[in-house]
């Protein structure tokens, strides 16, 4: 090997690797707030990559639709919940959110799509739709289970990936879609070519780590978040709903998952199902960082992203074999060094 | 004097097992009101309950407006706080941003003005804004619990404890802080097991013992109570280290 081919290869490795940075991100984020394991973290993914592309060509995604039907089953569950003492306030807010939000969402989406829109909409309106069906799903399928062990939580996770996942066959079909590229300028440094979707990725996952540490480090809100994360009887004590938390939460994670996803599908044809195998390398990441460590989760990242770029060059059959085994020694390592702990009760 | 918290008639059960049965209470504006008793009497499944942590059967009202239809949260946004017996705080995160959580629910400008109270009333805890909760002495720890929950402004801060674990000389300490809170217009309900400490401080106080509610009226009148000084004052010289 020479060094051209390392340079590619690492090249290759850190843009994966700022991606899947950017899933362990999100997925060590709502863990802390909900102790939600997101599975679905992958289907963020590939609705964000996919409802973009599918803008692209000017048609209208079905996730659009689904969001809208999220957001009315996510109504009557409020409705449900409030059903006792109906206030008028929380009650219109709770309308807007679910109902007009998403309405207006695929109103707009119709209005908009077609094969001249800019690409800007395109991006805004595959985020929205993302970030609507990311708030939605967390008020459906976790809230109701908020206060169940850890295990429940990941059963019911498991069980959105597989629905979410089907309903990815029907919207987009069993071929795959690329879409078309941020900006086709291109940069060379010697031997390497830097495309602008390449400096994209590390822009905005760069941009991503910075915002995160300044939300969570100086603002109130994400000191609540945090918190939520570190006690949640404290937090509920001091008057933070960590309902509220969790919906911010699983929002945030749903844009992440859904930038990750547009930023990716104009490098590779994306499948209905390709999101899953992208999400677990980003929860490789997350379990290297144990789950709680920002940090250490974006290192690892870039270490399973260049795992897999030379691994990829040297036995491209077992590829994912030898991304997948880097788990093992850190979970020995994990388990020698932490005792054993019982779940905190809620 | 007009009466802040009322609940009548109040049943608390875990499962089928009823740990509060038929108490009612009242704590009325600028007053402190303590409930002593033993070990496993029910005292903090009373404070839990009211607080919304654990679900209560029977009536209560907190400044006017019923409760029953309220979480924890909208509580705490109504004026009622419970500095919980484990303290409940965020033990990764510094002093001051405890604190500044603490005023999750109340305007910036009187948050700021909130920060100069506790600051005052806990010299020691502006000494250690920037330090980690978790690394704080046990005194420091309950003064902190305090504190965050005198941050929210409170109409009724209710304490589970305060005592528990603490050298006598923190002990007085925070007894003498919870004595001026009322020069602050704060009303405190406290849940104490050194009776002595509470009954001196008090206005009011009941006597909590299985579940119910065996004797209440003024502190003074109860620290003379016979059967209260042989069950619980004279038991405190033997059992204060056991405590």
């Amino acid at each position: 090997m020479n060094t051209t081919i390392m340079l590619f290869l690492l090249q290759d490795g850190i843009t994966n690797g700022a991606i899947y940075a950017l899933l362990g991100l999100a997925l060590v984020l709502v863990f802390a707030v909900t102790r939600v394991i997101l599975i679905p973290q992958g289907e963020f993914v590939t609705y964000g990559a996919l409802s973009y592309a599918m803008l692209a060509t000017g048609q209208v995604p079905g996730t659009a639709r689904l969001a809208v039907a999220m957001g009315v089953v996510a109504f009557g569950l409020d409705l449900f919940a409030a059903r006792k003492a109906l206030r008028p306030w929380p009650m219109a807010r709770a309308f807007a959110v679910n109902i007009v939000f998403p309405a207006a969402l695929l109103a707009l989406t119709y209005a908009l799509a077609g094969p001249k829109t800019p690409i800007a909409v395109n991006i805004a309106l595959a985020l929205l739709i993302v970030a609507a069906i990311g708030l939605f799903l967390y008020r459906i399928a976790f809230q109701p289970l908020a206060h169940t062990s850890v295990l429940v939580l990941l059963i019911a996770s498991v069980g959105c990936h597989l629905a979410l996942q089907g309903l990815g066959l029907v919207f987009f079909g069993a071929e795959g879609l690329r879409g078309p590229a941020l900006s086709s300028a291109a940069l060379t440094i010697g031997p390497l070519r830097f495309t602008g979707q390449s400096l994209a990725v590390y822009g905005l996952t760069i941009a991503f780590i910075i915002g995160l540490w300044l939300f969570f480090g100086f603002t109130l809100m994400g000191k609540a978040l945090r918190a939520t994360a570190v006690n949640r009887l404290g937090a509920r004590l001091v008057g933070i709903r960590t309902t509220l938390s969790g919906q911010i939460a699983f929002l945030l994670a749903s844009v992440i998952g859904a930038i990750s996803g547009i930023l990716i599908v104009p490098i590779t044809t994306l499948y209905y199902d390709t999101g899953f195998l992208i999400g677990l390398k980003g929860f490789i990441a997350a379990i290297i960082g144990g789950l709680v460590s920002y940090p250490l989760t974006a290192v690892a990242a870039l270490l399973v992203g260049c795992v897999e770029a030379f691994s990829s060059f040297y036995a491209s059959n077992f590829k994912e074999v030898i991304v997948f085994t880097l788990i093992l020694p850190v979970l020995v390592l994990r388990s020698l060094a932490a005792p054993a702990v019982e779940e905190e009760k809620d | 004097m007009s009466t802040l918290l009322s609940v009548a008639d109040v049943h608390v059960a875990y499962g089928k097992v009823e740990a509060v049965r038929a108490v009612s209470l009242d704590v009325a504006e600028n007053e402190i009101v303590t409930i002593i008793g033993a070990n496993g009497a029910g005292k903090t499944t009373l404070l839990n309950a009211i607080m919304g942590i654990l679900p209560l059967k029977g009536r209560a009202s907190f400044a006017g407006g019923d409760m029953a239809a309220l979480d924890i949260e909208d509580r705490v946004a109504a004026g009622l706080c419970l500095v919980p017996e484990h303290r409940e705080l965020f033990s990764t995160m510094n002093v001051e941003d405890n604190l500044q959580l603490g005023a999750f629910r109340i305007a910036k400008a009187v948050a700021l003005r909130s920060f100069e109270r506790v600051y005052t009333l806990f010299p020691r805890l502006k000494e250690r804004r920037k330090q980690l909760a978790g690394t704080l002495s046990g005194g420091e720890q309950q003064m902190l619990a305090m504190g965050r929950a005198l941050m929210g402004a409170p109409k009724l801060l209710m304490l589970d404890e305060p005592s528990l674990g603490l050298a006598p000389i923190i002990v007085a300490d925070i007894f003498r802080t919870i004595g001026e809170l009322r020069a602050a217009g704060v009303s405190v309900l406290l849940v104490e097991q050194n009776a002595q400490a509470a009954l001196k401080i008090a206005d009011r106080a009941y006597v909590m013992e299985l579940g119910e509610f065996i004797l209440n009226g003024p502190a003074s009148d109860i620290a003379a109570n016979k059967r209260v000084a042989a069950s619980y004052l004279g038991f405190q010289h033997e059992g204060e280290s056991a405590i």
